[in-house]
This record gives structure tokens, sequence and C-alpha cells, in this order.
């Protein structure tokens, strides 16, 4: 029994220092070489113009990759958030644009439609226990399906009106207001999870539902909950972004943006399997992603590589940090 | 020739902080029923694993039909002559059965499958253990018995030599039972050799020629089977003469407490059939029973985890339904399930948010943790009962099983329970903690919470029991209260149909 313990614990000896160094740091090690090779190679690069402007294009993947964090810390998954950003893109522009409501309660009610969405997803998963893929695959074809309905599958374009003000606006005429937000969102995602009940709930069932269930935690309202809370932020973000493009385009809106959240947060370090949520790990995950997209778009490269690039960096941070199966 | 089919010698096998087998030799004569037997974690299914190539030995020679062999996969293992049938019936359902049978190593003329040839040779194999059944319908269309019957098929179609049932009829009826035995002596008559593993004394005494008892890793013995009673069996695998071990509680007459439940009739399955049991305040009532007798089920159907037909649960005298774990929870019961790490703890949380999972919303405000009332319940518990931990925020799966066992004690204590079911709450922990364990139900007792517990160790019931409720076929075959409780009146009456006074 000895002879087994301490060969095991040499194992991990030797090469302890590199290893666990790249496994606890990969992320970030990727993000400060991206930023480095940035300010090297790409011009413009350190504008603070061209720093903005990538605050603004992480908005969506940021806010939700937020959302998707406590999904994926229950265990669960959401692919349904890009169909979820289309209808919410189209309530709130038919309202404003075509009804002629004022923005505020336009906005409201058109979030609160998209909420029915995560309702629906919290719903399916956890009270009839079907696999939150197949759930939130059947919104992710059949709601964007909604959205296109909506408007007969046309693009609503607007411009020069007060909610196309919305999403340029910037506080002081400097820091856009998609960033506050941003900073909002991440700090409450990151109370919910260090200091709350709930926080404890979403690791409990993420990580041991059995356990969480027969130590008296409501396991279905907690998956509930991360789901709407997803499909909220998934509303704000596409409330801003339908804005700052002027248009709502059921079409093109959200496309495939839950496979940048979910490798954001797949290079956070959230487990996919569940248990704690990396918060600051998704952040540091979601600015990855962009400044890929940014060093690629800035240095003509074509789109194409792009997702080659993206897939292999993801691949490799995933490989690093992966945990030693243990048998 | 050897007179043995397979001679395994000096086996020894170590995991991580466990030594699963210390040098254990068994036996196999050709064409006899060799029952394996030993409590949970006696190390039979990790000496049945290391003969089917499921894990490594660390020492010890295996010799089979006169040859060493060191199997390092199930197929190599299968190819030698070793067939397995698990507890689990391992069939794929929604293949016929004959593409069961032959799933592996099919039939086939050139690259194709000869469907005409299969479907005959699946025919005959089953006809020869007198089974008549579609061997063109689903896997899944047919009873778990059937199921069982095919894997039987399958096992002895690859020309075995030995076949090692584990648990074979664990979810067999009687008539089932009786169908598999006459397979089982049509395979002896063909001179191949079976091992037996089965909780059911019964079973055991009727159908196998050899017993080998195991305990905790290391070889008690090899018997004949017709030399050996059920009571002296028992005896050899807990271990112990059936010698006395005094009940330290107060005799049973001062018991005046009121009833906090009442189970009458609790039916659920096979597993359950028409349960009573009653807790009084303080009372530290016992589940004794062979594994398998319906002593967890029942637990876990008091205690919400699980659904029943029949019957019907009172507490505090008032009739009550649990549909779910909290129901329990909010009526003041507490359960540590015998799944430590399946059902207990939550492996990569901190150990105070696992000590407080329970009353996190007791120490909240509008949803918000109080750090410091969880701080100041953590310390005191981790004091109280002397819990091992570097800190409040080491992660639980890094403590001993002991410590890790205490956490979720606590997870309950703090919640001042009621009532507190504890299943099997010493297993796998070192002698030291597990005396501690001990204690704390006393104490809990003490201050006037009704606990039932679960255990295989007699000694530990009979140590902290008021009551002994014994559990067998999920009914209730016998009650021992203060100076009845002993070895030897728990012993018989887990045994046999012989009654004793108070039953």
């Amino acid at each position: 029994m000895g002879r087994v313990l301490s060969k095991k614990e040499q194992g991990s000896h030797n090469n302890f220092d590199a290893f666990h160094f790249l496994q606890k740091y990969g992320s970030l090690l990727l993000f400060f070489t991206l930023i480095i090779a940035n300010v090297l190679f790409t011009n413009n690069f350190l504008k603070l113009s061209s720093l903005w402007n990538m605050l603004l294009q992480v908005f969506p993947v940021m806010l939700i990759s937020m959302g998707i964090t406590l999904v994926i810390a229950t265990g669960g998954i959401d692919i349904s958030v890009g169909s979820t950003m289309a209808l919410v893109s189209m309530v709130v522009t038919k309202l404003i644009i075509q009804q002629n409501m004022s923005i505020a309660p336009a906005i409201v009610i058109a979030i609160t439609i998209g909420l029915s969405y995560g309702m629906f997803n919290g719903f399916f998963i956890s009270k009839f226990k079907i696999q939150p893929i197949i759930v939130t695959l059947i919104l992710m074809i059949a709601g964007r399906g909604i959205a296109q309905v909506l408007n007969n599958g046309v693009i609503i374009s607007f411009y020069n009106n007060d909610f196309a003000n919305l999403g340029v606006y910037r506080i002081g005429g400097v820091v856009p207001v998609q960033t506050v937000i941003m900073l909002i969102v991440i700090t409450a995602t990151y109370f919910i999870v260090s200091k709350t009940v709930l926080g404890v709930y979403i690791e409990a069932v993420g990580d041991n539902k059995n356990a969480a269930v027969l130590s008296g935690i409501n396991e279905v309202l907690t998956i509930i909950f991360v789901y709407v809370f997803c499909s909220l932020l998934v509303g704000v973000a596409s409330v801003f972004e339908t804005s700052r493009l002027c248009s709502a385009d059921p079409n093109n809106i959200g496309k495939l943006i839950e496979l940048d959240c979910i490798a954001a947060v797949a290079v956070g370090g959230t487990k996919m399997t569940g248990g704690k949520s990396k918060v600051i790990g998704t952040v540091i995950g979601a600015l990855i992603m962009q400044l890929i997209t940014t060093t690629i778009n800035m240095n003509n490269i074509q789109y194409e590589f792009s997702l080659v690039i993206k897939s292999l960096l993801i691949v490799s941070v995933l490989y690093i940090q992966k945990e030693k199966g243990r048998r | 020739m050897s007179e043995y089919i397979l001679e395994m010698m000096g086996i020894k096998k170590s995991f991580p902080g466990v030594m699963a087998l210390n040098g254990v030799d068994l036996k196999i004569k050709k064409g006899e029923t060799h029952a394996l037997m030993g409590e949970n974690g006696a190390g039979k299914s990790t000496l049945i694993k290391i003969l089917t190539g499921l894990y490594k030995k660390d020492f010890g020679r295996i010799l089979f039909d006169g040859s060493e062999i060191d199997p390092s996969s199930s197929i190599e293992a299968q190819s030698l002559g070793i067939s397995t049938i698990y507890q689990e019936v391992n069939i794929i359902p929604s293949l016929s059965v004959c593409e069961n049978i032959f799933a592996g190593r099919e039939i086939k003329k050139g690259f194709i499958i000869d469907w005409k040839e299969t479907e005959k040779k699946a025919k005959e194999l089953l006809n020869s253990l007198g089974i008549d059944i579609d061997v063109k319908a689903l896997m899944g269309s047919y009873s778990t018995a059937i199921k069982q019957m095919i894997s039987i098929a399958r096992a002895i179609s690859v020309k075995a030599k030995l076949v090692v049932m584990d648990e074979p009829t664990s979810s067999l009826n009687e008539e089932e039972v009786k169908v598999l035995f006459s397979i089982i002596n049509k395979l002896k008559a063909e001179g191949i050799s079976i091992i037996f593993i089965s909780h059911k004394l019964n079973e055991i005494f009727e159908i196998s020629d050899t017993i080998t008892v195991l305990k905790d890793g290391e070889l008690v013995g090899e018997y004949e089977t017709k030399n050996l009673t059920k009571l002296d069996l028992i005896s050899k695998m807990i271990g112990k003469n059936a010698h006395a071990i005094e009940n330290q509680k107060k005799s049973y007459s001062e018991f005046k407490e009121d009833v906090f439940l009442q189970a009458k009739n609790i039916t659920s399955g096979v597993r359950l059939n028409a349960i009573n049991l009653t807790v009084r305040k303080g009372e530290v009532v016992g589940l004794a029973g062979l594994l398998g007798s319906g002593r967890t089920e029942i637990a876990r159907v008091l205690f919400g985890a699980d659904k029943f037909d029949k019957g019907s649960i009172e507490i505090n005298g008032k009739q009550v339904y649990f549909k779910l774990p909290r129901d329990a929870i909010s009526l003041n019961m507490a359960f540590c399930s015998e799944d430590r790490k399946q059902e207990g703890i939550i492996p990569y949380m901190s150990v105070k948010d696992n000590m407080t999972l329970a009353i996190l919303k007791d120490i909240s405000r509008f949803g918000l943790i109080s750090r410091k009332k969880q701080s100041d319940i953590v310390s005191k518990y981790i004091k109280a009962i002397n819990i091992k931990t570097p800190s409040h925020d080491q992660g639980i799966r890094y403590l001993s099983g002991g410590n890790q066992q205490k956490v979720l004690l606590a997870r309950w204590i703090c919640k001042n329970p009621e009532l507190i079911i504890l299943d099997e709450p010493t297993r796998g922990i070192d002698v030291g903690a597990k005396s501690e364990i001990i204690s704390i139900i006393e104490d809990l007792s003490n201050n006037g919470i009704g606990v039932i517990v679960i255990s295989s160790e007699f000694d530990e019931l009979i140590r902290c029991c008021d009551r002994i409720e014994i559990i067998r076929d999920g009914k209730n075959v016998g009650s021992l209260k203060s100076d009845e409780i002993n070895e030897d009146n728990i012993l018989s009456l887990i045994a046999g149909p012989v009654s004793v006074e108070g039953a």
C-alpha cells in the first residue's frame, strides 16, 4: 500500500513545476502571448480606438458566456443562445420601429419574451430530465425559425432614431456604454457564484446531483434559474447589438455565437461536466476569443483560417488544462 | 492431470490506501459449483476481476487448466475458457437475441454475416439449455430472467471451461432461480466448473459443493458445503465466533419517549415486503440483515429518496407523504447514504460548503451567505467531532474517508434533526474513526435525537442500539431489545426461519 502511494506521488513530482504552472495559468499565458504578438505585429493595435472597438465586439460573447458559465456549472449546455438573440432582436425592433413604442417598455417586453426560451430550456431539462443538448437544440432550430417568421425573414433596418443611438452611446463621449454593462454583469455573476446560496447550489448540482438532492437542494429551481439567467443576458446583449448594428437580421444575428461562448467557458477552466464556475476564467476566455478574431481581421488573414486557428488554440489550451484522469 | 481446473495462489492486490487482497488462494475442481462468500469489501469482486483480466494482480500465480495464465483483458480470459456473467446483465437490448449471443464473434461467410447459420446455432444453444424463444426478437423484449439465460448461453457458447456467476439471481424470482439451477446442474454434468457469488444463503446451500470464504482481503478458509451450517458460514464471513459483545444501553423498559416515526406495511416492488418500523425520540434502532435484504431500501423510502407502492409513514402521529428528500428534511429528518462518494460528498467543493449545504438557507439573508455564521458553525463541528482538515476551504475530496464521513455527519447534525438515518456509517473508514462515529451516535441519542443505524458490522449495532430490527427478504423477521441483543440472536434470525422470542 505504501509502495503504491509513494510511486504515485513521485510521478507527479517529477514534472510538477512546468506542467502545474501551465495547467493553472495556460489561458492567461495565451492571453498575454496574443497581446504581445499583436503589439509587435499588428499596426494600430495599441490605438485607443481599436481597444474600444475590441471591447464593443467582445460584448455579446462576454455577456452570454457569463450565462453559459453557470449553465455549464450545473452540468448543462445551451446552444440556443443565438436563436434567442434573433428573437429578442426582432421583437424589440418591431415594437420600436413598426409599432412606434417607446424604447424602455419595448426593451423590457422583448427581453421578457426572450426569457421564455430560458424557461422552456430549464423546465424541460430539470422537470422531464431531457438532455440539455437536445432541449436547447430544439430552440436553436425552432427559435430562429420563430424569429424569422415574425417579419417573413426580412431584415428590418433603421437609422437616425433614439434606438440607434443607444448602442453607440459613449459615457462622457469616450467609454462605450457596453463596457459598463459588461463590468456590471461580470461582477453580478461573480457575486452569485461566490457569495450566494444559489451559487453553492449551482456548484453542488453540477458536481454531484444525487448528493445535492439528498441534501435537500431544489435541483429543479436551480437549473431553471441558470437557463433563465442565461436568456436574460442574451436578451440584453441582443438589444445592444441590434441597436449598434442598426438592423434586426433574423437570419444572421447571433449565428454560431454559442460556439464562441462555449469555447470561452471551456478555455476559462469551468469543467464541461459541471462543478465550479470559473467566472474570471470565462472573462479571459472571451477576451482570447476576441483577440484571435481581431488579430486575424487586422492582419488581413482569411476568415476561414481564423476558424482553424481558433480551434487549434482551444484544443491546445484544453489539453494543457485537462485534469489527468483518475483511475 | 490435476483435479483442479483453476488454482489461484497467494494473490495480492492493493489499491492506493487499501490492501484489497492479501495472499488469497482459490482452488476450483473440475465440474464443481464453488461458492465465493464474504461481506462487502471482502475482496470477492477484486479476485474475480483479476481472474477475468479486468485488474492486474500485484503478486501470486494463476494456474488454469494446467498452465500458468495472466489475462490482461476479459477477451483474453474468455478465449482461455473463462466466461463471466455479471450482476448487471450485460446485453445490448436493441440487438436481437442471436446477435447478442454471437456479438464480437459473428459467424461469417466471407465478409458477410451468415444469418441462417447464426440463427440455427443460437436456437440449438438455447434449446440445449431448455429455452425455446424467438432468436430473431429483440433482446430488450424479454424478461430479466430470459436475458440472464441468454447471457449464460453466450458464456458457454465460447467453449467455456469455467463460468463465473456474480449475483446471477439478484433479479430472478423463485421459478426463474429453479431454471437457472437446473442449467447449472447441466453445465456441471458436462464437466464445466462454476464460481457462484450470491448473498442469498439458501441458494448457496442448495447449489454449491464447496465454499471459499474471504474476509477483509484475506482467505478465511475453504469448506465443503455439506459440513457447514448457515450459522457457521455467517460467523466465518463476519469473522467472529458468535460470542457476546456487551450491549451498553440502558434497559429498554426505561424507554418512554414519544414515537417520532412510525412506518407501517411499507411495500415496494420485490425489495420491500410489508416492513414495519417505529423510532422513538432519542432511540437508536439498528437494522440488521444481509445485503439485499431491503435495509437500504427502507431507509431511502423513509427519507423520500425512493417511492413505495403500499403502506404509510407517520411523523409525530401525522401521516406524511414525501415526494422528495427535501420534504423529509423539512420535517427534521436526515439521511447519510451508504455510498459516500456517489450520494454524500460534493467532491470538488470545500469542507465548509459541504458541511453547511443543508443549512445554507438558515445562515443567509436574502440569499446571501453569512460567511461569519458559516465559519462559526464549521469551526464548532471541526472541534466537536474532531475533523482533521488543514482549513475550512480544503476540497473535501482530499480528506480521508473517516473525516469525509464526519463532515457529512456534521452536515446533518448542525441542522438539529429529530431523526437521523445512517446507512453503513463506518464503511471504508479506519478503526479509530469508527469508534468516534459510534460515540457520536451515542451523543445524538442522549440529546433526544432518534437514530436508525444500518450496518453489516454487528458488533457496532450491538454496542450502540437500543433495539435491533432484523430484516430478511424485505420483511421484518425479528426484533431484539436490551439483553436479547447479542450476536447469536442476530445471526440466528438472519440465517433461518427459526424464530426467537420477541420476534
